[in-house]
């Protein structure tokens, strides 16, 4: 928390720099900003923060279904429910593990795809030319699609008999000898890969485009009079400049990406194929299917304290990197 | 924006615009005409093999959605719910991100750290808790959380709050404090001065926050799945129904699909200018 704390300071500080100590007749008002808080306040309390320390403290308890009616009667089991699911030689631990490693490709993939894609349509779309608008409102309607329709979309396309992919890929194209199965085994990664890239890179286009926009032209004028051709004003202007945007952009990536549970929930159903088992729905999985919630909620504390932890790290890092350059 | 740049791009450039461009419009819009083709297609075309072109335009799967699984309450449900966040959302938003943008007062980067974090917690961690937490009130206090719109909408217009908030900062922060100060001279009070001159000025923000809250409430799946009942379900759940035991209708699955997204699709695209415009005030900084 700490370390989050340093990195919110260069976002607040120009702000209250700018504007003036508050004069004494507005610190009359003392208690209205605590009091235009109060809802939201509330709100975060009841619905994240009480559920999440009462999620904790069911991570130490042996909640199986006998007590899900009471559950405050269910009996203290220590530390039982983590060490089960961190024992990688038993099944519920590997399954975990594998899951977590899953997880860990699926989401560098995807990030690192919608990135590409959303950052380079950006800068394909910087400039006027006819039929720009247009364009920028078809990019955007994967994003404003319900992700539920839009998956089951991807649902149907994938199907073995009646699916587009199949169709193309086999009758039209002949790549594969057969049919192949998108939404069992082994093509489900790519599947979900490609489902959850298409759903994704418009948010990267969105915030890049915004970005853009802040780049002041004058650098692109002075480096057109030094010479610099148009692909070297992309590398040594455009991309520098968005460090600011591609930190806080590539990090709400990751964390969204992470704890997708919508788009392999709607493509899979219940039961997500072990190639493409996203910790989510494994977790949603193993609390649901063998009612043993203890160790659900275990498997979401390790899950949190690891995004902790990640956040974190990326921060400091990417911080430190981007103070490191401004001093330069 | 770049229109009056002193050098024309390079031809290199234009034709790797070209390509790029037009193959990204394809991935794009395939699922989109799938979408569209398929909702028009009698059965035979869909349970088949896949047909680029239907055998036969028909409307019939438009009809049969509403009588297939209640659509129409689902319809209902998700509107009343995602609407009702939405409202909520939005006026807690502007106050929060009112006091944060305004005021100096102790506590205030513990409470936009926290609520900015929880954006990422796992859903997963406090679905069941919640669960828990809803049920429980229900018994003791008798309010029904659990299995009524209530219960979601609460949950739902806290998922859009953290975001809300953060890019309504950024928003607030932007429009000149002699503004609001001129009014609090003139004798407004703070709230007069919120919503007669800071809240007029920050509009494109606040219509860019109501359309993620929306939309927000309108796609989630996994709360929806776990906290309706067979009155209150909404449409991320009940479009689940046209699959019976011996066929798939896809087209009714695709007409459904068109037809919950239309509402959605059509706010955003008209909207969307507000909402590029608020994250370039809010979220890029």
């Amino acid at each position: 928390m700490t370390t989050t704390a340093e990195v919110e300071k260069p976002r607040t500080d120009p702000g209250s720099e700018r504007a003036p100590r508050p004069r004494p007749g507005r610190i009359r008002r003392i208690g209205l900003p605590y009091l235009l808080l109060l809802p939201a306040l509330v709100l975060e309390l009841l619905v994240h923060l009480v559920p999440m320390v009462i999620g904790i403290v069911m991570s130490f308890k042996e909640l199986t279904q006998f007590y899900i009616r009471d559950w405050g009667t269910a009996p203290w089991s220590g530390l039982d429910n983590y060490k089960v699911s961190v024992d990688f030689d038993a099944p519920v631990g590997e399954a975990l593990l594998h899951s977590f490693l899953v997880t860990v490709g699926f989401t560098l993939l995807s990030v690192g795809l919608c990135w590409l894609i959303g950052t380079a349509a950006a800068i394909f779309m910087q400039d006027t030319f006819r039929g720009r608008g247009l364009l920028r409102a078809l990019f955007l309607v994967p994003y404003a699609l319900p992700v539920y329709a839009a998956v089951i979309t991807w649902v149907f396309m994938f199907q073995h008999d009646n699916g587009l992919v199949n169709h193309v890929l086999h009758d039209q194209l002949h790549l594969t000898d057969k049919p192949s199965f998108w939404l069992i085994g082994d093509n489900s990664f790519y599947a979900l890969l490609t489902v959850s890239v298409w759903k994704g890179w418009p948010f990267a286009f969105l915030i890049v485009m915004a970005g853009l926009q802040n780049i002041p032209g004058e650098l692109y004028e002075a480096a057109a009079l030094d010479g610099a051709g148009r692909w070297q004003q992309i590398r040594r202007i455009t991309l520098p400049s968005l460090g600011a945007v591609n930190q806080v952009l590539l990090l709400v990536l990751f964390l969204w990406t992470f704890n997708d549970f919508n788009t392999p929930f709607v493509l899979f159903g219940r039961a997500a194929p072990e190639a493409a088992d996203l910790i989510s729905v494994h977790i949603y999985q193993a609390s649901f299917v063998t009612w043993n919630f203890g160790t659900g909620s275990a498997m979401s504390v390790l899950l949190l304290l690891f995004l902790l932890a990640v956040t974190g790290v990326y921060l400091a890092v990417t911080s430190r990197g981007r103070r490191a350059s401004h001093a330069r | 924006m770049r229109a009056d740049s002193p050098m024309a791009p390079p031809r290199s450039f234009l034709w790797s615009r070209r390509i790029f461009l037009t193959l990204l419009t394809g991935f794009v819009l395939l699922p989109v005409y799938v979408m569209v083709s398929s909702s028009l297609k009698p059965l035979a075309d869909v349970t088949g093999k896949f047909r680029w072109l239907p055998s036969g335009l028909t409307i019939r799967p438009y009809i049969d959605i509403w009588s297939t699984v209640p659509l129409a309450r689902y319809f209902v449900n998700s509107l009343v719910v995602a609407g009702a966040a939405t409202v909520c959302s939005v006026v807690i938003a502007v106050f929060s991100a009112y006091a944060v943008s305004r005021y100096d007062f102790r506590g205030k980067r513990v409470f936009t750290v926290t609520v900015l974090s929880t954006q990422m917690f796992p859903g997963i961690l406090f679905l069941l808790p919640l669960f828990l937490l809803y049920v429980n009130i229900g018994n003791t206090t008798g309010i029904a959380l659990f299995g009524s719109r209530g219960g979601l909408i609460l949950t739902y217009l806290t998922f859009s709050l953290p975001f809300s908030i953060w890019m309504l900062i950024g928003y607030f922060d932007s429009v000149p404090r002699d503004l609001d100060e001129a009014a609090l001279v003139d004798g407004c009070g703070p709230l007069g001065a919120l919503f007669r001159i800071v809240v007029p000025a920050a509009i494109p923000g606040i219509v860019a926050v109501a359309v993620y809250a929306f939309m927000t409430a309108w796609g989630e799946v996994l709360f929806a799945s776990v906290m309706t009942n067979d009155t209150t379900r909404t449409l991320a759940v009940g479009l689940q129904g046209y699959s019976t035991l011996n066929d798939v209708y896809w087209n009714q699955i695709m007409a459904a699909s068109l037809v919950v997204s239309v509402p959605v699709v059509a706010g955003f695209l008209l909207l969307q200018r507000y909402l590029v415009a608020g994250l370039t005030a809010g979220a890029v900084k």
